[in-house]
Protein backbone atom coordinates (compact mmCIF):
# COMPACT_ATOMS: atom_id res chain seq x y z
CA UNK A 1 0.00 0.00 0.00
CA UNK A 2 2.76 2.40 0.92
CA UNK A 3 4.58 1.48 -2.30
CA UNK A 4 1.45 2.18 -4.31
CA UNK A 5 1.01 5.65 -2.78
CA UNK A 6 4.71 6.36 -3.22
CA UNK A 7 4.70 5.44 -6.90
CA UNK A 8 1.53 7.37 -7.68
CA UNK A 9 2.87 10.49 -5.93
CA UNK A 10 6.30 10.08 -7.52
CA UNK A 11 4.85 9.73 -11.02
CA UNK A 12 2.63 12.79 -10.54
CA UNK A 13 5.64 14.71 -9.18
CA UNK A 14 7.94 13.82 -12.08
CA UNK A 15 5.35 14.38 -14.81
CA UNK A 16 4.18 17.69 -13.34
CA UNK A 17 7.81 18.84 -13.02
CA UNK A 18 8.51 17.97 -16.65
CA UNK A 19 5.36 19.77 -17.73
CA UNK A 20 6.47 22.88 -15.80
CA UNK A 21 9.53 22.95 -18.03
CA UNK A 22 7.90 22.20 -21.39
CA UNK A 23 4.73 24.32 -21.19
CA UNK A 24 4.92 27.49 -23.28
CA UNK A 25 2.37 29.44 -21.28
CA UNK A 26 3.71 30.53 -17.86
CA UNK A 27 0.24 30.19 -16.29
CA UNK A 28 0.16 26.49 -17.20
CA UNK A 29 3.68 26.10 -15.82
CA UNK A 30 2.60 27.64 -12.52
CA UNK A 31 -0.45 25.38 -12.26
CA UNK A 32 1.64 22.27 -12.92
CA UNK A 33 4.11 23.47 -10.31
CA UNK A 34 1.26 23.56 -7.79
CA UNK A 35 0.42 19.96 -8.72
CA UNK A 36 4.06 18.99 -8.21
CA UNK A 37 4.15 20.68 -4.80
CA UNK A 38 1.01 18.84 -3.68
CA UNK A 39 2.46 15.50 -4.83
CA UNK A 40 5.55 16.31 -2.81
CA UNK A 41 3.39 17.01 0.24
CA UNK A 42 2.10 13.42 -0.07
CA UNK A 43 5.69 12.19 -0.07
CA UNK A 44 6.36 14.23 3.07
CA UNK A 45 3.41 12.51 4.72
CA UNK A 46 4.87 9.13 3.79
CA UNK A 47 8.12 10.23 5.43
CA UNK A 48 6.36 11.10 8.73
CA UNK A 49 6.85 14.84 8.18
CA UNK A 50 3.24 15.82 8.84
CA UNK A 51 3.98 19.41 9.85
CA UNK A 52 6.07 20.01 6.74
CA UNK A 53 3.39 18.51 4.51
CA UNK A 54 0.85 21.00 5.83
CA UNK A 55 3.33 23.88 5.56
CA UNK A 56 4.20 22.79 2.02
CA UNK A 57 0.58 23.09 0.92
CA UNK A 58 -0.26 26.27 2.85
CA UNK A 59 2.92 28.25 2.30
CA UNK A 60 4.30 26.87 -0.96
CA UNK A 61 1.26 25.84 -2.97
CA UNK A 62 -0.86 28.50 -1.31
CA UNK A 63 1.12 31.65 -0.71
CA UNK A 64 4.17 31.51 -2.97
CA UNK A 65 2.36 30.15 -6.02
CA UNK A 66 -0.44 32.69 -5.62
CA UNK A 67 2.28 35.35 -5.72
CA UNK A 68 3.59 33.81 -8.95
CA UNK A 69 0.13 33.76 -10.51
CA UNK A 70 -0.48 37.37 -9.44
CA UNK A 71 2.71 38.49 -11.12
CA UNK A 72 1.94 36.52 -14.29
CA UNK A 73 -1.46 38.17 -14.49
CA UNK A 74 0.05 41.58 -13.67
CA UNK A 75 2.52 41.28 -16.52
CA UNK A 76 -0.28 40.13 -18.83
CA UNK A 77 2.00 38.55 -21.41
CA UNK A 78 0.59 38.22 -24.92
CA UNK A 79 1.26 35.15 -27.00
CA UNK A 80 4.03 36.82 -29.00
CA UNK A 81 5.68 38.11 -25.82
CA UNK A 82 6.47 34.59 -24.67
CA UNK A 83 9.49 35.13 -26.84
CA UNK A 84 11.57 32.79 -28.90
CA UNK A 85 12.11 29.67 -26.86
CA UNK A 86 14.65 26.88 -27.02
CA UNK A 87 17.48 27.68 -29.32
CA UNK A 88 18.93 24.50 -30.74
CA UNK A 89 22.46 24.76 -29.34
CA UNK A 90 21.19 25.89 -25.95
CA UNK A 91 18.78 22.96 -25.72
CA UNK A 92 21.47 20.53 -26.77
CA UNK A 93 23.97 21.64 -24.18
CA UNK A 94 21.26 22.04 -21.54
CA UNK A 95 20.07 18.46 -21.98
CA UNK A 96 23.64 17.17 -22.15
CA UNK A 97 24.51 18.93 -18.92
CA UNK A 98 21.31 17.74 -17.24
CA UNK A 99 22.00 14.10 -18.18
CA UNK A 100 25.55 14.37 -16.87
CA UNK A 101 24.28 15.94 -13.66
CA UNK A 102 21.68 13.21 -13.21
CA UNK A 103 24.30 10.49 -13.68
CA UNK A 104 26.61 12.21 -11.22
CA UNK A 105 23.88 12.62 -8.62
CA UNK A 106 22.91 8.97 -9.03
CA UNK A 107 26.52 7.94 -8.54
CA UNK A 108 26.91 10.09 -5.43
CA UNK A 109 23.71 8.70 -3.93
CA UNK A 110 24.76 5.14 -4.73
CA UNK A 111 28.20 5.55 -3.16
CA UNK A 112 26.78 7.39 -0.18
CA UNK A 113 24.13 4.74 0.42
CA UNK A 114 26.70 1.95 0.44
CA UNK A 115 28.45 3.66 3.37
CA UNK A 116 25.25 4.25 5.33
CA UNK A 117 24.26 2.07 8.26
CA UNK A 118 21.54 -0.26 6.99
CA UNK A 119 19.06 -0.15 9.86
CA UNK A 120 16.48 2.63 10.09
CA UNK A 121 16.47 4.64 13.28
CA UNK A 122 13.49 3.98 15.50
CA UNK A 123 11.12 6.92 15.53
CA UNK A 124 9.55 8.56 18.51
CA UNK A 125 5.77 8.66 18.62
CA UNK A 126 5.39 12.27 17.52
CA UNK A 127 8.20 12.36 14.92
CA UNK A 128 7.62 15.20 12.48
CA UNK A 129 4.68 16.58 14.41
CA UNK A 130 4.17 20.17 15.51
CA UNK A 131 5.39 19.51 19.03
CA UNK A 132 8.83 18.19 18.12
CA UNK A 133 9.36 20.71 15.34
CA UNK A 134 8.47 23.56 17.66
CA UNK A 135 10.66 22.27 20.44
CA UNK A 136 13.63 21.94 18.11
CA UNK A 137 12.94 25.30 16.52
CA UNK A 138 12.76 27.21 19.80
CA UNK A 139 15.75 25.56 21.51
CA UNK A 140 18.52 24.33 19.21
CA UNK A 141 17.61 26.50 16.24
CA UNK A 142 16.42 29.63 18.03
CA UNK A 143 19.02 31.93 16.45
CA UNK A 144 18.39 30.86 12.83
CA UNK A 145 14.68 31.11 13.54
CA UNK A 146 15.04 34.69 14.74
CA UNK A 147 17.23 35.49 11.75
CA UNK A 148 14.48 34.37 9.37
CA UNK A 149 12.26 37.11 10.80
CA UNK A 150 14.89 39.68 9.80
CA UNK A 151 15.16 38.01 6.40
CA UNK A 152 11.43 38.23 5.83
CA UNK A 153 11.40 41.90 6.88
CA UNK A 154 14.22 42.68 4.45
CA UNK A 155 12.45 40.77 1.69
CA UNK A 156 9.22 42.65 2.35
CA UNK A 157 10.90 46.07 2.26
CA UNK A 158 12.92 45.06 -0.79
CA UNK A 159 9.88 43.82 -2.70
CA UNK A 160 7.94 47.02 -1.97
CA UNK A 161 10.85 49.25 -3.01
CA UNK A 162 11.62 47.27 -6.17
CA UNK A 163 8.01 47.12 -7.35
CA UNK A 164 7.46 50.87 -6.95
CA UNK A 165 6.33 52.79 -10.01
CA UNK A 166 9.38 55.02 -10.12
CA UNK A 167 12.50 53.07 -9.27
CA UNK B 1 8.52 0.89 3.97
CA UNK B 2 9.78 2.39 0.72
CA UNK B 3 13.59 2.17 0.53
CA UNK B 4 15.52 5.36 1.16
CA UNK B 5 17.28 5.10 -2.19
CA UNK B 6 13.99 5.59 -4.08
CA UNK B 7 13.44 8.92 -2.37
CA UNK B 8 17.01 10.02 -2.94
CA UNK B 9 16.97 9.17 -6.65
CA UNK B 10 13.59 10.85 -7.01
CA UNK B 11 14.87 14.04 -5.40
CA UNK B 12 17.92 13.95 -7.68
CA UNK B 13 15.61 13.61 -10.66
CA UNK B 14 13.48 16.59 -9.56
CA UNK B 15 16.61 18.68 -9.03
CA UNK B 16 17.87 17.75 -12.51
CA UNK B 17 14.55 18.66 -14.12
CA UNK B 18 14.80 22.05 -12.42
CA UNK B 19 18.36 22.56 -13.70
CA UNK B 20 17.29 21.51 -17.21
CA UNK B 21 14.42 23.97 -17.22
CA UNK B 22 16.66 26.74 -15.98
CA UNK B 23 19.15 26.09 -18.78
CA UNK B 24 16.68 25.60 -21.61
CA UNK B 25 13.91 28.13 -21.04
CA UNK B 26 14.17 31.84 -21.87
CA UNK B 27 11.13 33.08 -19.98
CA UNK B 28 12.12 34.72 -16.69
CA UNK B 29 9.02 33.51 -14.83
CA UNK B 30 9.46 29.89 -15.89
CA UNK B 31 13.16 30.03 -15.00
CA UNK B 32 12.12 31.26 -11.57
CA UNK B 33 9.70 28.35 -11.18
CA UNK B 34 12.53 25.99 -12.09
CA UNK B 35 14.52 27.42 -9.17
CA UNK B 36 11.59 26.47 -6.93
CA UNK B 37 11.71 22.97 -8.41
CA UNK B 38 15.39 22.70 -7.52
CA UNK B 39 14.69 23.85 -3.96
CA UNK B 40 11.99 21.20 -3.72
CA UNK B 41 14.35 18.48 -4.85
CA UNK B 42 16.74 19.44 -2.07
CA UNK B 43 13.87 19.59 0.43
CA UNK B 44 12.78 16.06 -0.43
CA UNK B 45 16.36 14.88 0.02
CA UNK B 46 16.62 16.45 3.47
CA UNK B 47 13.26 15.11 4.66
CA UNK B 48 14.01 11.56 3.54
CA UNK B 49 17.38 11.61 5.30
CA UNK B 50 15.77 13.05 8.44
CA UNK B 51 13.37 10.09 8.37
CA UNK B 52 16.28 7.70 7.92
CA UNK B 53 18.27 9.00 10.88
CA UNK B 54 15.24 9.69 13.07
CA UNK B 55 16.40 13.25 13.69
CA UNK B 56 14.37 16.44 13.45
CA UNK B 57 17.29 18.56 12.21
CA UNK B 58 16.63 17.87 8.54
CA UNK B 59 13.03 18.95 8.86
CA UNK B 60 14.06 22.20 10.57
CA UNK B 61 16.39 22.84 7.65
CA UNK B 62 13.52 22.31 5.23
CA UNK B 63 11.40 24.73 7.25
CA UNK B 64 14.13 27.38 7.00
CA UNK B 65 14.60 26.70 3.28
CA UNK B 66 10.89 27.31 2.75
CA UNK B 67 11.22 30.68 4.51
CA UNK B 68 14.16 31.61 2.31
CA UNK B 69 12.21 30.47 -0.76
CA UNK B 70 9.32 32.73 0.18
CA UNK B 71 11.63 35.73 0.64
CA UNK B 72 13.42 34.90 -2.60
CA UNK B 73 10.15 34.62 -4.51
CA UNK B 74 8.94 38.00 -3.24
CA UNK B 75 12.15 39.85 -4.12
CA UNK B 76 12.69 38.00 -7.42
CA UNK B 77 9.18 38.65 -8.64
CA UNK B 78 9.53 42.34 -7.72
CA UNK B 79 12.71 42.45 -9.82
CA UNK B 80 10.86 40.78 -12.70
CA UNK B 81 8.10 43.41 -12.46
CA UNK B 82 10.66 46.23 -12.47
CA UNK B 83 12.37 44.64 -15.48
CA UNK B 84 9.07 44.27 -17.31
CA UNK B 85 8.22 47.94 -16.71
CA UNK B 86 11.46 49.01 -18.36
CA UNK B 87 11.68 46.58 -21.26
CA UNK B 88 8.11 45.39 -21.82
CA UNK B 89 9.40 41.84 -21.99
CA UNK B 90 9.93 38.81 -19.77
CA UNK B 91 12.65 37.25 -21.86
CA UNK B 92 16.18 36.83 -20.52
CA UNK B 93 17.63 37.74 -23.92
CA UNK B 94 16.47 41.31 -23.29
CA UNK B 95 18.49 41.51 -20.07
CA UNK B 96 21.47 42.97 -21.92
CA UNK B 97 22.00 46.36 -20.29
CA UNK B 98 25.41 45.36 -18.93
CA UNK B 99 26.46 43.66 -22.16
CA UNK B 100 29.38 45.42 -23.76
Amino acid sequence: MEFLIFFIAAIILVFASVLVVVQRNPVHSALFLIAALCAQAILYLLLNATFLAVIQIIVYAGAIMVLFLFVIMLLNLKKDEFGPERRKAQSFFGILFAVLLLMELGLVVKIGLSKLTPADASLSFDFGGVQLVGKSLFTDYLFPFELTSVLLLVAMVGAIVLAKKKL
Amino acid sequence: MVPLSYYLFLSGLIFTIGVLGFLVRRNLLVMFMCIELMLNGVNLFLVSLARKFGSMDGQIFVFLIMTVAAAEAAVGLAIIIAFFRNKKSANVDDLNLMKW
